[in-house]
């Protein structure tokens, strides 16, 4: 399990727990008094090192490499899935995945960014980084899912849209323009989810959406801290600045009325639980379904367009 | 040392005497080095004779170029930035503001203006690079969300001139949504069969070709503008080699599909006509003596 900094006092106090059980289990000295103790000190110590993380080490967390991915939510939370293939044009990005999945008897259109867990998985899957195809495929996706009137549920994890020749001769910038143009006027409701890193148009290209959740520990911004800080301070060494400066957290876009809701993790991050979070999800997904079903699919859709077109801040003089 | 001694009196002539030719006289083309008299570069939209270099311009000069007689109302121009985020980097967000605004004259990287098109209406969102590199916040978003508005209110065709870097950082995810506010504004604008005529020009990326830039009806383009989404520095970056010729032009997005045409400034005007009028189908004076005049010619 890889442990960051800031994780330190609770990693210590755990290996301290540990050898008090193992001494225990010898059975030799009591040390149930002192396991209780440590326990509780535990308790405490995640408590205050998660409740007051900064938007660096919340960052760090969203790309923790044991967090779970796209294909991880499907499993953890649909009956059955069903992955459907390519862009009908160029090719099938691995990067961007998508099929119908059951919940419970109701199907559902689930897209996302997939992330890689090893060297190879993570070449294959481009870091999560989809070409202008995985954009394509995930709009057929949901055009296919308007057709047959089924709600569409992204999840959203991406350190950005993939920049490289093939990506710009094949049009990036169009292929994310005309998802949220297309996004935007979809007949069926929309619900997108934050699970790890939302990174610019990369992130956003899947993400108009009747309902936009941040997952707890997630960031959501048009630049990533390393980026910002290398732009802004000409080098990679402010990005906890950086994080701060860009209010890239899911409290913060929530204040900030960028998205519609924050998604609680347990402590210390979806990877700690895995099953507590997929329950989470579900649960959400199975609550927000239902109030967007409510309504007719006009006024759905310009609720979701309202929603976006009331984002800015300026004044008028 | 008499030779350091001024010994004719009356050689220097004092500063408020001297002749020197007047500023801006002359436009030097920084392509081809070649001048060409200021006031010829102007009529020829500024665009060098020699090269065809295209020179950046604002939305002044756009609007001058495209609108009959220079005519135009100005929409919007009571919308100025806030600041979200309290943003600072190496100034404050508020005092980036305050000083590109006294620097350019202008409120932000976006103006709206109304006119007419050899007769024909037009809406026209004009970008300016001058102002924090034409950068996409949420005066831009707005500006042109409600240039759309207009559009769709008085069923006139609406134009967007792009020339940006991208989002504005300091605005961060607020700068990022604009996206989604102008592709969505847009998105209501097809649906009541507005046409929506997008022209890019040097240098269009970013956030702003991921959105209204490459959702024109009609995408069309300067000669020779950057156009992309990724920078051309961060690609290099990535793939570790040096980036094709042409790489980003307009010529490259012609070729692989993107645009619909390519239009030199010099013909701006009188395509933009065409179109509007193809679509229109409404015969203009200006329109009717142009045809009229073709065919005699012929």
């Amino acid at each position: 399990m890889t442990t960051f900094d800031f994780e330190k006092p609770i990693a210590e106090l755990e290996e301290q727990l540990e050898k008090a059980t193992s001494i225990a289990e010898k059975g030799k000295v009591d040390m149930s008094d002192s396991i209780t103790k440590l326990e509780a000190e535990i308790e405490k110590t995640k408590k205050e090192v998660y409740s007051n993380l900064t938007g660096w080490q919340k960052v760090q967390i969203s790309r923790h490499p044991e967090r779970p991915y796209t294909l991880d939510y499907i499993q953890g939370i649909c009956d059955e899935f069903l992955e459907l293939h390519g862009d009908r044009n160029v090719k099938d990005d691995k990067a961007m995945i998508g099929g119908f999945g059951t919940i419970e008897g109701k199907t559902y259109m689930i897209i996302g960014h997939q992330k890689g867990r090893n060297t190879k998985q993570r070449q294959m899957r481009n870091f999560g980084m989809a070409n202008p195809e995985g954009y394509r495929k995930a709009l057929r996706l949901m055009k296919l899912a308007e057709k047959f009137n089924k709600p569409v549920i992204t999840f959203i994890d991406t350190p950005g849209a993939s920049p490289g020749l093939e990506a710009e001769e094949r049009g990036q910038g169009e292929a994310i323009a005309r998802n949220l143009l297309e996004m935007a006027k979809l007949k069926v409701p929309v619900l997108c989810f934050i699970i790890g890193e939302g990174a610019s148009g990369g992130a956003l290209g899947i993400g108009i959406g009747d309902r936009v959740m941040m997952l707890e520990y997630t960031w959501y911004s048009v630049i990533s801290p390393e980026s910002c800080s290398s732009i802004l301070w000409r080098s990679w060494d402010f990005k906890e600045k950086a994080a701060d400066a860009l209010k890239l957290t899911s409290d913060d876009m929530l204040k900030n009325g960028l998205i519609d809701g924050v998604v609680k993790e347990p402590i210390g991050g979806a990877h700690n639980n895995p099953a507590e979070i997929f329950a989470t999800v579900k649960k959400e997904i199975k609550r927000l379904t239902k109030d967007l079903r409510a309504l007719e699919v006009d006024d759905l859709v310009m609720q979701r367009i309202e929603k976006f077109s009331h984002m800015g801040s300026y004044h008028e003089i | 040392m008499s030779w350091f001694k001024r010994v004719k009196e009356g050689i220097s002539t004092s500063t408020k005497d001297k002749k020197a030719t007047p500023d801006g006289l002359w436009y030097k083309c920084p392509r081809c080095k070649k001048t060409t008299i200021k006031e010829d570069h102007v009529a020829n939209n500024y665009v060098c004779p020699h090269c065809e270099y295209h020179h950046k311009i604002g939305s002044e000069e756009y609007f001058h170029i495209l609108f009959d007689e220079a005519q135009y109302k100005e929409l919007y121009d009571n919308i100025i930035s806030g600041d979200p985020l309290e943003f600072v980097d190496s100034k404050p967000y508020t005092k980036r503001i305050e000083e590109s605004i006294n620097k350019t004259g202008l409120r932000d990287a976006v103006r709206v203006g109304v006119g007419k098109v050899d007769n024909q209406h037009l809406v026209v969102a004009c970008m300016d690079f001058n102002f924090i590199g034409g950068s996409m916040g949420s005066v831009v978003g707005e500006k042109i969300g409600r240039a759309i508005d207009y559009a769709r209110e008085h069923k006139y065709p609406v134009m967007v001139i792009s020339k940006s870097g991208g989002a504005r950082m300091m605005e961060a995810a607020f700068s990022l949504m604009q996206m989604a506010k102008t592709s969505a504004k847009l998105a209501l604008l097809g649906q009541e069969g507005i046409p929506y005529i997008s022209l890019m020009t040097d240098p269009t990326t970013g956030g702003v070709t991921a959105s209204f830039a490459m959702l024109g009806d009609f995408n069309i383009a300067e000669p020779e503008a950057l156009i992309g989404f990724a920078g051309p520095r961060v690609i290099k970056e990535t793939i570790g080699k040096d980036l094709p010729k042409g790489f980003q032009s307009s010529e490259f997005l012609l070729e692989h599909g993107f645009l619909d045409f390519i239009v030199p400034r010099t013909q701006l005007k009188d395509q933009i006509s065409t179109l509007l009028y193809m679509l229109s189908e409404k015969k203009t004076r200006q329109r009717k003596e142009k045809i009229e005049a073709a065919k005699s010619e012929a």
